[in-house]
């Protein structure tokens, strides 16, 4: 195993994207691959994009490899789509704005299905982005699903977060509601040609104004990004994005917020590593054995609730962890 | 109204009363199947009567040909004076092959050229461009230089004959030759004839050859309006086209919606940005449609297209010239209609689509030929195919008489039905700011996507039919003969260029590039800045890239 | 043993901008209950290549229409096994003529599916003959 560490390390894409791929499948050997390389990881800076569907995400993420391949860092993308809860298909279409970038070899791009997550990730994104921190990525890209839910996983991921808005959505509000102004680090108003644009831009300021009154620090900047298709002045605003995502990652460093997030990140990595090594077996256990459908019966039947069945479940199964 | 007060309620009458012997027979013998559906899954009646047309208003809706709404054509001579152009489609190989056959096609009584580009050419690529591999000279002819146009038109009279370009975007360069070689050849661009396609706009719909983004691959398109309008009369400077978008998948309600409205694109440009009044370039606006397999949804949607063109210039542009009104068309008969599987019958399906392009009153038909689903058509072929548009005019006598089915219970009421289907389409565009904005939402890409999808579903189980794909299919085969291009084509292709390239002036070739680029940046008419860069053997391809320098590059945005 | 998801890349080499089969295909994988990488149309085979190898998919599905197949499609099989990738099955489709099969086979091209194939019979066919590595 340890070749296959040392090849990741050495940036061997198809064996990462291999382990990407057991990881998701939940394939038990990966897990022990992930411990191992763990110790190589933590040295990338992890910036979250996140905005409703045709907001724009993915060709800002092209635009964003773009000036970062100027500067020679080297990127990873994970850029994860729906996975249909009918059919547990997915169509992977993100990647098609990058793929100019794709056979740049400092560049990974690698897609991923939500599989049934709702927090705007995929299960498998903590580990994915782990793979390309091993790999030495400098800057790792997460593209969130947008689907408009609850997509604030995203904060337990990423260094910087970007949240991308179009005028004449009624994004702001949509915004407010999903928790988005909380965990923005840089505002981007795309398509802002359209009209509607600079009516955005001052209500983002009002809220941030209202917001900031609460303490110092960083101030969340908003880029306004035109149309992608006038070449010359779109590459002028995508590269001010990359300098004030840059910025705020200065800011993290200097004022040790940084490791405040590094903590956050660490909670968040052990509670799903607890679901995962805890909750997922015992699922899986009572499961194969019929035993969950039994509970379910017990609790539509109300001859149990579902706190006494958790404590049951709990039970023989620390019971068994102790035998061993 | 269309119909006495008596009529109607004995209509009425006698139709409830045979709904009710339906009902009885039914009992005893159902329908084959529940639903009965034209192509494009839009469900007909078993029976029109009267009371289906009777809002029509006879002067205002169907008229008389010649006049508005010019539901029944626009000529009032119909086809006595003159067919439709037998125009076919071709070209393969080198410039010389691709003369070869036009020449032939001539001499068996075509009327007009038409011209297939290679996919280089289509996309503004020389034949050297690593992007070409493999391509050059495959689905048409390989042009990268004035010198392979002339040889395209070696012995051709451009003053008599009348020459159509599917070209998208590149039209500005291929048209520069022409223009080029026509003032080579002795003709004046004030007399030759003919049409460019460039209509970027169903590009970035359906058929997804694109260079430029939407917004400066429509200035190009003005600038050729305006050219065109200025000196060369004679030249439809678009052929607004519906043909791609069907076969994409969309149905033939979309199909209208989304060329009328593109038209409506492109006018809208024209006034905007060149501030031409509109009866000064309109009437060099052309259409080219599909012609489908489901016979009385084609007509019906040829002659709802004449009649809502002629709403749109006059109502919405405010157009006084009668030639402004018109909606003048090329057919050309669905290729995704055909099967790889037991070829011959492909004969059979074009027949009866050319038979619904004539009756809707095309100007201008292509007919496949029954290996196009599998190649190049041979010479044989081809052959078959213009003899079949040969027989529909001058055997079966459906020439004789104008819009024969005008009047149809049936036509009428679906020619109708359609029309309004389509301007639904056409306001909802509207609402969303325009054709760009709702090609930038993905609006009609998604619709014919899932139209595309519905059919094929419909296909796999068995509801639509195909005839020797999903019934009546046999293990035995009739092969036919495929025409195979050369890979010599390519490397000899690629030989001229380069030869071209060591022999021209350099000088004067790069000064001219430095004029388009100027041109554009300036936003300033691209085209006489285009004939004198040809003219300096400017390849193809180096004209294109300095519009991708300035413009940006359009990339397919994929699914949405 | 977690079941393992089939992972597919339906990809457009070459210029045609034909993409209605293409389309529908990856619509009707997805129902099919595959993860499906879609790139578009004009693809280079190196595009294709590098994407099928970071995506890590089992099977690339390559639509040309335009009679490039006969250059391209071999290509992106070399490039493949050039990237040590062999694992990744390639099939293909389009206006393919039947006299063309055997040079695409041998080039190492698994199956070729032509225009009046069912939906069905294509994806039975990668069903049957891809195990996700």
């Amino acid at each position: 195993m340890d070749s296959l560490i040392k090849k990741i390390c050495a940036g061997d894409v198809r064996l990462a994207s291999r382990l990407i791929r057991d990881i998701e499948d939940k394939i038990p050997e990966a897990k022990a691959k992930i411990k191992k390389l763990y110790a190589h990881t933590g040295k990338s800076f992890i910036v979250g994009i996140t905005g409703a569907p045709g907001a724009g995400k993915s060709t800002l993420t092209d635009a964003l490899i773009t000036e970062l391949r100027k500067k020679n860092k080297t990127v990873g993308v994970l850029a994860v789509d729906p996975t249909s809860p009918f059919t547990g298909g997915a169509i992977l279409g993100d990647r098609i704005r990058m793929q100019k970038h794709a056979e740049d070899e400092g560049v990974f791009v690698r897609s991923l299905a939500t599989r049934g997550a709702l927090g705007g990730l995929s299960q498998a994104a903590g580990d994915a982005i782990h793979v390309m921190e091993a790999m030495g990525k400098d800057i790792i890209i997460v593209e969130t699903v947008g689907i408009g839910q609850q997509e604030i996983d995203i904060i337990n991921h990423a260094h910087s977060v970007v949240v991308v808005l179009v005028p004449g959505m009624g994004d702001e509000i949509q915004t407010m509601k999903a928790g988005l102004m909380e965990i923005a680090d840089v505002f981007v108003v795309n398509k802002a040609n359209r009209p509607g644009a600079n009516q955005l831009q001052t209500e983002l300021s009002s809220m941030l104004n209202l917001a900031s009154k609460n303490g110092a620090g960083w101030q969340p900047p908003i880029v306004m990004v035109g149309d992608a298709f006038e070449p010359a002045a779109f590459t002028e605003k995508t590269a001010e994005l990359a300098q004030k995502i840059e910025e705020h990652y200065r800011y993290l460093r200097e004022s040790g917020k940084l490791t405040e997030r590094m903590h956050r990140k660490a909670l968040a990595e052990i509670n799903d590593a607890l679901s995962f090594c805890l909750l997922e077996p015992i699922i899986e256990e009572l499961t194969a054995t019929g035993k969950l459908e039994h509970f379910a019966e017990k609790i539509k039947s109300r001859q149990a609730d579902p706190y006494s069945v958790a404590e049951e479940i709990a039970k023989t199964f620390f019971v068994k962890q102790d035998k061993k | 109204m269309y119909f006495s007060k008596k009529m109607l309620e004995t209509s009425s009458t006698l139709t409830k009363k045979w709904e009710e012997e339906v009902k009885k027979a039914l009992k005893n013998n159902h329908d084959q199947k529940e639903r009965f559906t034209t192509v494009s899954d839009m469900e007909i009646k078993r029976l029109y009567a009267p009371e289906d047309i009777k809002d029509v208003d006879f002067e205002k809706d169907i008229g008389v040909p010649g006049e508005y709404p010019y539901l029944r054509g626009n000529q009032v001579t119909g086809y006595r004076g003159r067919y439709w152009t037998f125009r076919m489609f071709s070209g393969m190989g080198s410039a010389q092959d691709t003369n070869r056959r036009w020449h032939m096609l001539l001499r068996e009584g075509q009327t007009g050229l038409s011209t297939a580009f290679d996919f280089p050419t289509l996309m503004g690529y020389d034949s050297d461009s690593p992007k070409s591999l493999g391509e050059v000279g495959k689905c048409g002819v390989a042009i990268d230089t004035l010198e392979d146009f002339l040889a395209l038109l070696e012995g051709i009279p451009l003053d008599k004959v009348t020459t159509s370009m599917t070209i998208n975007p590149p039209a500005t360069v291929l048209w520069a030759m022409y223009c080029a070689a026509a003032q080579i050849k002795g003709a004046p661009l004030a007399k030759i004839g003919g049409t460019i396609q460039n209509d970027m706009l169903k590009e970035f719909i359906a058929q997804k050859t694109f260079m430029c983004p939407p917004e400066p691959s429509v200035k190009l398109i003005s600038d050729t309006v305006e050219f065109g309008a200025k000196h060369v009369p004679n030249w439809n400077t678009i052929s607004i086209s519906g043909y791609h978008i069907r076969e994409a998948g969309s149905t033939a309600v979309q199909e209208l919606a989304f060329t009328l409205r593109d038209g409506i694109e492109y006018v809208e440009d024209v006034i905007r940005r060149k501030k031409m009044p509109v009866d000064e370039f309109a009437p060099r606006l052309s259409f080219f449609f599909n012609s489908h397999i489901d016979f009385f949804e084609e007509i019906c949607k040829m002659r709802a297209a004449r009649r809502m063109w002629a709403k749109i210039m006059r109502e919405r542009f405010k157009a006084k010239d009668p030639r402004s009104l018109w909606l003048r068309f090329h057919t050309q008969t669905a290729g995704c209609s055909l099967t790889a599987q037991q070829p011959y019958n492909n004969v059979v399906r074009t027949t009866v689509q050319a038979l619904a392009a004539v009756l809707g009153g095309t100007q201008s038909l292509h007919t496949n030929s029954l290996d196009e689903v599998l190649c190049l058509p041979s010479e044989h072929a081809v052959e078959i195919a213009l003899r079949t548009q040969q027989i529909l005019a001058e055997e079966t006598g459906v020439a004789n008489t104008i819009d024969p089915l005008a009047g149809s219970y049936f036509i009428e009421s679906l020619t109708n039905e359609m029309e309004e289907k389509a301007w639904e389409y056409i306001h909802k565009i509207d609402e969303m700011g325009g054709m760009i904005a709702a090609i930038e939402k993905g609006f009609p890409q998604m619709e014919i996507s899932e139209a595309a999808y519905r059919f094929q579903r419909q296909l796999d189980a068995g509801e639509k039919i195909m005839v020797g794909v999903n019934k009546y299919s046999t293990d035995s085969t009739h092969p036919i003969p495929l025409v195979d291009i050369d890979e010599k084509v390519g490397e000899e292709q690629i030989k001229r260029l380069k030869d071209v390239r060591r022999r021209r002036d350099n000088r004067a070739a790069k000064k001219s590039l430095d004029n388009i680029k100027n041109a554009c940046k300036k936003g300033e008419n691209v085209m006489p800045c285009c004939i004198e860069a040809v003219k300096n053997l400017v390849s193809l391809q180096e004209i294109c890239d300095v519009y991708r320098e300035v413009y940006g590059e359009y990339k397919d945005p994929g699914l949405y | 043993m977690p079941e393992r998801k089939i992972r597919v890349m339906v990809a457009k080499p070459g210029l045609d901008g034909h993409d209605r089969g293409a389309r529908v295909l990856a619509r009707c994988f997805r129902d099919a209950g595959f993860e499906v990488v879609y790139t578009g149309c004009h693809q280079t085979p190196e595009q294709i290549v590098a994407a099928a190898i970071q995506e890590d998919v089992d099977l690339v599905g390559l639509s040309c229409l335009s009679g490039a197949h006969r250059a391209l499609f071999p290509k992106v099989v070399e490039l493949l096994h050039g990237k040590g990738a062999d694992d990744i099955t390639v099939i293909g489709g389009g206006i393919i003529p039947e006299q063309d099969f055997q040079l695409l086979y041998d080039a190492g091209i698994k199956a070729i599916f032509t225009p009046g194939a069912s939906l069905e019979s294509i994806v039975e066919w990668i069903r049957t003959n891809i195990k996700p590595h």
